[in-house]
């Protein structure tokens, strides 16, 4: 199957970098064989300031180098600081991602919108109701399973929307009032000292018998596995979902854009696509339990290629 | 005026005891996927429903109908049928969380008022004043990630009543924005209105200790003739890091009852009761105590004092969001 039409975005960041390593991060993205860039502050507030005075430039040079560019919103919006912040997103004069449905509540009416994996668009119903006020795009959310995304894509194309699933990276699983990663040092959220700084890709959090489970980020809870679509791409691709989102780790994920557009090029095959990401992504353990539709953390690759689990 | 008290019924009969217990309100679901506690044995059929309905209005109760997961794609008819069947029961209001079945309701069923389902996270004042402009909804139920001056806030910018949990259950993570569940077991608050199902509860014993696994993940461990909560996942005891222990939350549950005159002085109209899973004495009893402390508080009384510690899971108790420090 044809699956040269099918575009990668690379969703925001879901975690707290240093500015010099968000700015590399970006600069490389401009580079990568991808489509489409989806940046600003999803998780937290608290972090905006560290960096986001760097947002425009970045924005300019993703742009000069082809990229089309969306800035998120706040995955909840609680505070009237942050509700201000949601409420200004669309002066950046790039396209909005809504993440909380806050987010649509303040943009002008009649100008168009991504929405992000995080507001549940569950059924047509929505989807309509979405496009009705002016979704062109929407990220379905990671917790659908095949089946409905296929018909999900179908109203969606009849509807005028592109429809994206989430490709790659941990799992966005719950968000909070309550930071987890200031909770685990004795902390309270306002007096947080920063404590997810130093968890790149999240804190993982493992079960009493040492079983990685989870991964702790803030106010996030993700899963501790890396959700990878490989074995679903020409499923996906058949159903009309026409783009795969890449959600930004810190190790290998150049290399990983990479991949994924040479298996959208034909020149890698779903097997080839999910032993190089393992490669490049070193010690993680990958899922696709969501999308084949048993549970979230389970992964083709055990059965399909006659690995143990 | 009285704050209103809302009041879970799994059953028939949970119902008529709340109704007698002195609840203002009864909130409950049909028996199937189309509710927040879809659980073998509960909820109402549609002749039970119709009965229920009648029943409370005698009594001068009103019914609230919960119809608060996610339709699944390809099978809305399932929801709008419960929302059709509610018009139909003369329930006063559905309690819904998902946009599309929002605008079907307000589209087929515009007389029939529409509350907007704790499982929406609606968590501010601009939020909810644009699912009020979208879809006419009258009442929000507040997510429990909110402090009571968050609370205040949002009332002081809205015309939308906020009703507010005060017992029972405690999410820690923003209601309807959660899919642990799922990802271990596949079924989640969302898509099947379950979370941490028993099904896939699993318990061990060995050398003197016993382990809760959900979905093969160990997610409580205590000593033999400890007690043993039930291991709802966001409850668990992990380990990160160098720490171990319950890194979400502890096996608590929320418990506002000394909160209800700072809720009142924030503006908020009801005070909602957690527990359709419950039994009709437990339900009983906890409309009681908080009869009395709403008719105090009315009253310019004081609050009773520690009413329902025993009631509570593990006989540890929270106040959850509404206190600052708890994030």
């Amino acid at each position: 199957m044809d699956l040269t039409p099918m575009k990668l975005t690379i969703g925001p960041n879901q975690f707290f970098w240093k500015g010099d390593d968000w700015t590399e991060f970006y600069a490389a993205m401009a580079q990568a064989p991808i489509d489409r860039v989806v940046l600003g502050e999803l998780v937290c507030s608290k972090r905006l300031p560290f960096y986001g005075d760097r947002i425009p430039e970045a924005i300019k040079a993703l742009q000069d180098a082809g990229k089309q560019v969306s800035l998120t919103s706040l995955a909840l919006v609680t505070l009237k600081r942050e509700r201000k912040m949601t409420g200004e997103l669309a002066e950046m004069g790039v396209e909005v991602e809504v993440n909380d449905l806050t987010a649509l509540a303040g943009l002008p009416k009649g100008i168009g919108f991504s929405v992000g994996p995080l507001v549940n668009v569950y059924n047509e119903g929505t989807l309509e109701w979405l496009a009705g006020l002016g979704a062109t795009r929407i990220c379905l959310p990671p917790e659908l399973t095949l089946q409905s995304v296929k018909v999900l894509a179908r109203k969606a194309a009849d509807l005028g929307v592109a429809a994206e699933v989430w490709g790659y990276g941990r799992l966005p699983l719950a968000i909070s009032g309550r930071c987890y990663h200031a909770r685990l040092h004795g902390r309270a959220k306002d007096n947080c000292l920063f404590a997810c700084e130093d968890d790149p890709d999240g804190l993982r959090v493992s079960t009493l018998e040492d079983q990685p489970f989870l991964a702790m980020n803030g106010v996030q809870t993700l899963s501790d596995s890396y959700a990878c679509a490989a074995f679903q791409i020409e499923a996906l691709a058949e159903a009309g979902v026409s783009a795969l989102r890449l959600s930004p780790h810190s190790q290998g994920f150049a290399q990983i854009c990479q991949l994924f557009r040479q298996r959208l090029d034909g020149a890698l095959d779903e097997t080839g696509l999910a032993s190089g990401v393992q490669d490049a992504a070193k010690d993680v353990r990958l899922s696709d339990g969501f999308l084949k539709g048993a549970r979230g953390a389970d992964w083709s690759g055990d059965t399909h290629k006659g690995k143990e689990p | 005026m009285v704050m209103e008290i809302v009041c879970p019924a799994g059953t028939p009969a949970a119902l008529r005891a709340a109704v007698k217990a002195g609840a203002h309100t009864i909130y409950c679901g049909f028996a199937d996927e189309t509710n927040a506690r879809n659980f073998p044995g509960l909820n109402f059929d549609r002749a039970e429903m119709r009965e229920g309905v009648a029943f409370a209005h005698q009594h001068g109760a009103k019914v609230l109908i919960a119809i608060n997961t996610y339709p699944r794609a390809g099978d809305e008819a399932l929801w709008h049928a419960a929302v059709r069947d509610a018009a139909g029961s003369g329930a006063d209001a559905v309690i819904l969380a998902d946009p599309g079945l929002l605008q079907y309701a307000a589209t087929h069923h515009p007389d029939l008022r529409r509350h907007l389902s704790v499982q929406a996270a609606a968590a501010n004042a601009d939020i909810v004043n644009f699912y009020q402009a979208e879809f006419g909804i009258k009442r929000v139920v507040l997510p429990r990630v909110l402090s009571v001056p968050e609370i205040a806030l949002i009332n002081a910018e809205t015309t939308v009543e906020t009703e507010v949990f005060v017992f029972g259950g405690l999410c820690v993570m923003a209601e309807g924005r959660c899919s642990l569940s799922s990802y271990v077991t596949g079924k989640s608050p969302n898509m099947h209105g379950v979370c941490s199902p028993p099904d896939y509860v699993k318990y061990y014993e060995d050398a003197g200790r016993l382990d809760a696994q959900l979905g093969g993940y160990t997610i409580h461990r205590v000593g033999r003739g400890d007690p043993a909560p039930y291991p709802t996942l966001c409850k668990g005891c992990f380990s990160a890091g160098d720490k171990q222990g319950h890194l979400f939350e502890d096996p608590v549950s929320l418990n506002a009852e000394q909160l209800i005159p700072q809720l009142a002085k924030a503006g908020v109209t009801a005070l909602k009761i957690e527990g359709r899973q419950r039994s009709r004495s437990y339900v009983a009893q906890v409309v009681r105590n908080f009869r009395a402390a709403v008719d105090a508080l009315e009253a310019g009384q004081p609050m009773p004092q520690g009413m329902l510690t025993r009631l509570t899971e593990g006989q540890a108790t929270t106040t959850g969001a509404y206190k600052k420090t708890w994030r």
